[in-house]
Order: C-alpha cells, then sequence, then structure tokens
C-alpha cells in the first residue's frame, strides 16, 4: 500500500486526467467553435453546443476536486503555486468565468440568431485562452524555476513561467483538448458532411498535437532538465514514451480507415497517458524542486479522513455519472448516433 | 489604498457577487420540484410549464454561480496564501465534501434540463430532488468553513502551524450549527422573496393568469416558511455570538462599555472617537434580554476588548441593522401570507398585497448580502479568529488593484447579462387562464 501522500497526489493525478479527458474536450469544443468557418458553421456549432450541453458542468467539476484535494492533501504547495504562478491563473480564472457564463447565456439564446453570436465568440475565444494558460500552470510547476525553499516569501518574480517549456506546455495542452474534442464529435452527428469536416480536423489537431509534443520533449532537455531526465530516465519511461506514441498512431489510422470509436479510444488513452507520464514524471515533487508531496502534506489524520472522503464519494458519484452518460451519450458511446 | 485593503475589497466583491448565485443555486431547485410534483400529482400543465420555466432560470443561475465558486477556490489561495497554507489541511475537507455535493448538482441538473424526455417522469423528479439536495448540502459545507474562521477547532497551535488535527472535529466547530441553519433558511427566504416578488409585479398587471398565481403560491410557501422560522434561527446565533464572539456582538450591537442591563438598539450610528452610539433608539434592557434572556445579563462592550482587536462597529452594526430590519419585515409579510392562505386564499391576489410582496422581492437578497457583511468584518481583523490576522494571510504578490478591477467590470458584465437574460425570459411569460383551479381538468388552450 503506497503512503497516504502518494494516494492523495495520485488522486489529484486521476482527477487531472479526468478533467482533460471531459472538460478538455468541452474546452476543445470551443476551439472548434471558434475555427468553425464555411457554410455548415451553423451545423456545427449547434451540434457542439447539444454536445457539451446537458455535460459541461459536470466536467468542469473535476478541476475544482483537484484544486480541492491539493489544497486540504498539500496546503503549502498550493500556496506555492498561488503565489508564483498569480498570473497565469487569474487569466485561467478570468477564461473559465467568462467561458462557462457565456456557453450558459449562448445556450439559452439559441433560437435566436440575432444576440447568440456574440455570446458565442466570447464563449470561443475564452476556450481557446483558457487551455494554454492552464498548460502554462503545469510546465512551470515542473519546470524547476519556482523556488520555494523557506516560508512562504515572495521574491518578487512573478514571471517564471514566461519560458519557453512552460510556453509550450500552454500550446501542447490546447492541442490535446482540440484533438479529443475532434474525435470525439464525429460520433456525435450521423450527418456524414459533418463527420467528415471533424474528421479532417481531428487530423490536422493529431499533426499539430505530434509536433508539439516532439517540440516540448526537446525544449524541456533545455529548458527544464531535472523533468527531462525524470520522464526519460526511469525504468517505466520507454514503455510509456512507446505506449503512448502507439496510442497517438492508432488513433492517426483508425481516423484514416473511420474506424471512429477505436480512434476515440487511441486518442483518449493518448492524452491519459501523456498526463500520466508527466505526473510519475513530476513524482515526488509537486512543485519543482522544492516542494514535494512529503513536505508540502498536510497532518496524517487529514490525509486519512481526505482519503476516506474520496473514496465514499467516488462510490456515490461514478454510477451517477454513468447514468448521465447512459441518459445522454449511450448513441454516442455505442457509436450510433441518433438522426437529427 | 494599501494590498490589503484591495485585497479585502476583491474577495468581498467575489463573495458578495457569488453568494447571490449560491442562495439561488439552493432555494431554485426546490421551487422547481415543487412545480413539477404538483403536476405528477394534479396533471394540470401550468405546473409543468412552471418547472421548465424555473429550472431555465435555475441553469442560468446556476452556470455563473459554478464559475464564480470556482473563482472563489482559487482566489482563497491566490489573495490569501498563507491562510491556505495553514487552514487548508484542517478545513479542507468540507470543501472536497461539498464538490461531491457540487457534482452531485450538476450530474442531475443536466438530466433534469435535457432530458425532460429521456428519462421516465418519476425519475426526472428525483433528479430534481438530488440538485435541491447537493444544492443545500454544498451550501452547509461552505459555510461550515467560513464557521470555522470563526471558532476554529480541530487542532492545536504549535510554532504557528497545526498540529493534532482533527478535520471532524474542525467541522464540527461551535459555530457550525447556527451558521448552517441562519445561511439554509435564508437562501429559502431569499430566492422565496425574489421569485414571488416578480411573479407579483406581473400579477399587478394581470390578475388573471394562473401561471402566475400558482407560481407566487409556492414561491411564498417556501419563502414565507423560511422566513417565520428565520427570527427562531436568528436568536439561536445572536446568543451564541454573544457567548462565543462577545467582541463581534459589541461591535454588531453598538454597545462600547460593559454593562448590565444592556439596552436593544435600534438605528443609530456608532461613533469610535467618543465610544456611543448616537441617534439611536434604545429598548432599555432588550439587548441582555435578547442575547442573555435575562434582562439584567451582563453585556461586554467593544471597551472590554484592546482597540487592535475591533471589529470597525460602524459597518458591522449598519449592516446588522439593514438584515434585522429587512428579516422583520419579511417575516410579517409572511404572516399576513400565512393569514391569507389559511382563511381567504383570494387575499393572495389582493393588490396591495402583491404590491408589498413585489417591494419585497429583492429584500431577501440584500439581507442575505448584509448578514454575510456582519458574519465578515464582524471577525476583523481576523482571518482565523485568535489564530491568523487577515493582515497576516494577504498575498506577497503586488499590483492587486489590476485583478480588483478587472473582476469588478467581469462580474458587472455578467450580473448586467444575467438580469438581462432572466428578464426577457419572465417578460415572454405564457398565460394560463384562471378558469377554476388548478385541481379541475386542464385547460391549456390560452398557452402561448
Amino acid at each position: 500500500m503506497p503512503e497516504p501522500e502518494t494516494l492523495s497526489a495520485g488522486c489529484i493525478l486521476a482527477s487531472l486526467v479526468l478533467y482533460a479527458l471531459f472538460g478538455g474536450a468541452d474546452f476543445g469544443g470551443g476551439v472548434w467553435d471558434l475555427l468553425g468557418r464555411g457554410p455548415r458553421a451553423t451545423d456545427r456549432r449547434r451540434l457542439i453546443a447539444g454536445a457539451i450541453g446537458p455535460v459541461w458542468e459536470t466536467n468542469h467539476i473535476w478541476l475544482i476536486v483537484a484544486i480541492v484535494i491539493l489544497f486540504t492533501a498539500f496546503p503549502r504547495a498550493f500556496a506555492v503555486v498561488c503565489t508564483a504562478l498569480f498570473l497565469p491563473l487569474t487569466i485561467v480564472l478570468a477564461g473559465i468565468v467568462l467561458r462557462g457564463a457565456a456557453f450558459a447565456f449562448h445556450t439559452y439564446r439559441l433560437h435566436e440568431e440575432r444576440g447568440a453570436g456574440r455570446w458565442g465568440a466570447v464563449f470561443a475565444s475564452a476556450s481557446l485562452v483558457t487551455p494554454v494558460f492552464l498548460g502554462v500552470v503545469f510546465g512551470a510547476i515542473s519546470s524547476g524555476r519556482i523556488r520555494a525553499a523557506g516560508p512562504l516569501a515572495f521574491t518578487g518574480d512573478v514571471t517564471t513561467w514566461l519560458s519557453p517549456f512552460p510556453i509550450s506546455v500552454g500550446f501542447l495542452a490546447l492541442a490535446s483538448f482540440a484533438f479529443l474534442a475532434a474525435v470525439y464529435l464525429i460520433l456525435e452527428t450521423s450527418d456524414t458532411g459533418l463527420r467528415e469536416e471533424f474528421r479532417r480536423a481531428s487530423l490536422r489537431s493529431a499533426a499539430a498535437l505530434v509536433f508539439l509534443s516532439g517540440l516540448t520533449l526537446a525544449l524541456a532537455a533545455a529548458d527544464a532538465r531535472e523533468f527531462f531526465r525524470a520522464f526519460t530516465g526511469r525504468s517505466w519511461s520507454i514503455p510509456l514514451v512507446a505506449a503512448d506514441a502507439a496510442a497517438a498512431a492508432g488513433a492517426i489510422a483508425f481516423l484514416a480507415l473511420r474506424r471512429y470509436p477505436l480512434a476515440r479510444a487511441c486518442a483518449a488513452g493518448q492524452v491519459s497517458l501523456l498526463l500520466i507520464g508527466w505526473g510519475m514524471a513530476q513524482y515526488p515533487y509537486l512543485v519543482r524542486p522544492d516542494v514535494t508531496v512529503f513536505s508540502a502534506a498536510a497532518s496524517p489524520g487529514t490525509m486519512r479522513f481526505l482519503l476516506l472522503a474520496l473514496a465514499a464519494g467516488a462510490a456515490l458519484l461514478f454510477p451517477a455519472i454513468f447514468f448521465l452518460l447512459r441518459v445522454f451519450k449511450w448513441e454516442a458511446i455505442t457509436g450510433t448516433p441518433r438522426r437529427p | 489604498m494599501t494590498e490589503l485593503v484591495v485585497a479585502r475589497a476583491q474577495m468581498a466583491m467575489l463573495f458578495a457577487f457569488h453568494i447571490l448565485f449560491a442562495v439561488a443555486g439552493m432555494g431554485m431547485p426546490v421551487l422547481m420540484v415543487i412545480a413539477e410534483r404538483a403536476h405528477l400529482r394534479t396533471g394540470h400543465p401550468v405546473y409543468a410549464e412552471l418547472a421548465r420555466r424555473w429550472a431555465k432560470g435555475t441553469a442560468v443561475l446556476f452556470a455563473v454561480g459554478a464559475v464564480s465558486g470556482t473563482v472563489l477556490s482559487f482566489e482563497l489561495g491566490l489573495l490569501w496564501p498563507r491562510f491556505m497554507e495553514f487552514a487548508g489541511g484542517v478545513i479542507g475537507l468540507p470543501f472536497a465534501l461539498e464538490g461531491f455535493a457540487f457534482f452531485t448538482e450538476a450530474i442531475f441538473l443536466g438530466i433534469y434540463l435535457y432530458g425532460w424526455d429521456r428519462v421516465s417522469p418519476r425519475l426526472h423528479l428525483a433528479s430534481g430532488v438530488l440538485v435541491a439536495l447537493g444544492g443545500i448540502l454544498s451550501g452547509i459545507f461552505v459555510v461550515t468553513a467560513n464557521a470555522w474562521m470563526n471558532s476554529p477547532a480541530g487542532f492545536t497551535l504549535s510554532g504557528g502551524r497545526p498540529i493534532d488535527v482533527s478535520p471532524l472535529a474542525a467541522m464540527g466547530n461551535p459555530s457550525s450549527a447556527t451558521e448552517t441553519i441562519h445561511m439554509t433558511l435564508a437562501a429559502f427566504v431569499a430566492s422565496g422573496f425574489a421569485v414571488a416578488g416578480i411573479h407579483a409585479f406581473l400579477l399587478l398587471k394581470n390578475r388573471e393568469n394562473l401561471f402566475h398565481r400558482k407560481a407566487l403560491e409556492i414561491a411564498l410557501a417556501v419563502g414565507c416558511t423560511a422566513a417565520l422560522l428565520q427570527p427562531l434561527s436568528g436568536d439561536m446565533s445572536a446568543r451564541f455570538v454573544a457567548r462565543n464572539q462577545p467582541v463581534k456582538l459589541a461591535a454588531l450591537e453598538g454597545q462600547f462599555e460593559t454593562m448590565r442591563g444592556a439596552p436593544l438598539r435600534i438605528g443609530g450610528i456608532p461613533d469610535v472617537a467618543t465610544r456611543t452610539t448616537r441617534f439611536a433608539i434604545e429598548v432599555p434592557k432588550g439587548m441582555s434580554l435578547l442575547a442573555y434572556h435575562d434582562p439584567d445579563a451582563r453585556v461586554r462592550g467593544l471597551a472590554d476588548f484592546p482597540r487592535d482587536e475591533w471589529p470597525d462597529p460602524i459597518p458591522v452594526h449598519l449592516a446588522f441593522q439593514a438584515m434585522v430590519a429587512g428579516g422583520t419585515t419579511l417575516a410579517l409579510v409572511s404572516l399576513v401570507a400565512a393569514w391569507f392562505a389559511w382563511k381567504k386564499r383570494e387575499g393572495l391576489f389582493g393588490r396591495r398585497f402583491l404590491i408589498a410582496v413585489a417591494l419585497c422581492g429583492p429584500v431577501g437578497l440584500l439581507c442575505v448580502e448584509a448578514g454575510w457583511g456582519v458574519t465578515e468584518m464582524g471577525r476583523q481583523p481576523w482571518a482565523i479568529r485568535g489564530v491568523m490576522r487577515t493582515a497576516e494571510a494577504v498575498t506577497p504578490v503586488g499590483g492587486l488593484l489590476l485583478p480588483f478591477a478587472f473582476f469588478s467590470l467581469l462580474y458587472l458584465g455578467l450580473g448586467a447579462a444575467s438580469v438581462w437574460l432572466l428578464r426577457r425570459e419572465v417578460a415572454a411569460s405564457p398565460f394560463f387562464p384562471a378558469a377554476g383551479d388548478a385541481a379541475d381538468p386542464p385547460a391549456p388552450e390560452g398557452k402561448e
């Protein structure tokens, strides 16, 4: 049995993976809404709004779960991250507010063309900006530039995140979310024209994703050396990177063959493996190089109750989420979309 | 302005905004579930329409509440990192539990909003009940954390850090019971009266529309019940604060000197320089009687405490007076409503009563703001009473004016957009002729 600190960190990572797979795809939907031009833009927007509508509030909460576990189990890490990354986190928050509110407003005005467009534009632009800064935060805490050895003092440097590696991680996050969304959206419709459009979008974002993965890894070698060493030099490194590359190749191949449910499984697997690899390389650090899961840990009593609460909550939560997906996403999950 | 003042102003602004939507997230689902239950029982389409309309309103308010709540969970750390470094491990647990309550609310709201044709009517109603339950529990968990800041418990202080932490004892801190009851009732008062106010206003234009009549009945049933219970909860809270946070009681009553048989002050402005509260109507021995249920009880005044541990009595006293005045007004209106409901149903739709209810529409929400102001400003200068001062908790990051200005503008826009959107929704209200009672066979032909 791993230590409670490791288990709590694992719960954060699991929440983040679920957030990327579900909430991330909702951001990606916004990206395709923004990039949507051409004669069928309206149909595409309706499809995106319909696919996100019933589930986006639920998907969004995975981020809150991750944050709450972080500040309960590792309060010091939360304090350090919030201080050093004040600016990108503030931008992320603004993006979350704008996107969420605009989506709700946009959805309730969809029946009218006039006016809906403005909210749609806010929703789409916020969907573009937020993932980048969210990614920057993850890049920054693994870059090794945030120093927090002593008591929580402030060195005056709020710009540790302005460096090639974190910024590249930001765009990698954006590409991953856009890729997931495009692949998921294919199975949300039975309209062949739209399916083909999202298939092309999937392939284009897959190319961006592959390019950015390579670039990020190269930048890590120069800009985040400790992280790079941990990511590439451990016993699990080669199998994990190989599995990730295979999932990416599989996704592209199945997209080419129009085997969409398999492509979707590979896409989700690829993004999950990337995030899990990041988490394993980051372990035991929460903020490299000064804050680890052990140095930032709350008291054992807190940790124990938190893990119990998470287990009990998960036992209630997962059947409920399954029910939600069963009601709204069954056709999409089984690959037999309803006729519009 | 110092950075501390800016940080406090931003936090206050974020909370003042969020609390309105949080209150709606607790109260609105109850209204919509009652309407749907009435539809399943009577089969009258007016109730189905009502449930749908209220659900739509709930969706917009919940969406804004969800994102503004997300902002707060981060801003706790962004503006008060040292507070979170200390408190996260002690009082994080209710936030984790709140996460699950919030999940329940979001999942079943999705099913409720989009599932009218996809799940059975009973399952649909059950989803609504879970939304309401999730909303209420979310509120209770969050307020538990605030209660802990008023009466920290569940840890031992050692070298400025918490040790021997017991998260359950922290959640079960002495303030939790009174604060959560008071806030939950307040949410029902505020949302009940806000909704009743809107429908009363529309009934003034057309008294015969069954849609608004039924809406008014349900909203008043919820709002008035809570408003009549709230004075009891207020009494519990005041007596608790008198024992647990005497300096807060002194500030909120504008009591400077310690005395037996202290008077209850209605109105008045505390003057810190002369240490008196001027222009108040004083009810002899009233405060001793209310706070201790004994007319000669000794009440500690602000002068009994070190000057640097005083909350600013001016805003605390004024906010408290506003809350009590608003709550009393709503309780009196509720008594009239109860009498009408019991003796003379048609009285609920009389012109003068409708005007009164329409005017009371915003009062509950204003009381919530005032009450939140009392508990927050009354705890100052402490972030965690007796443990950490607000000034020690603030972030070392400078230039806080920028995010404050930015979020203020953003929320101003969001608030305006929400109001505009809901106004449009309200303006397009459907018409159901008031022929007979809702229990009669359905008469949907006048539906818009």
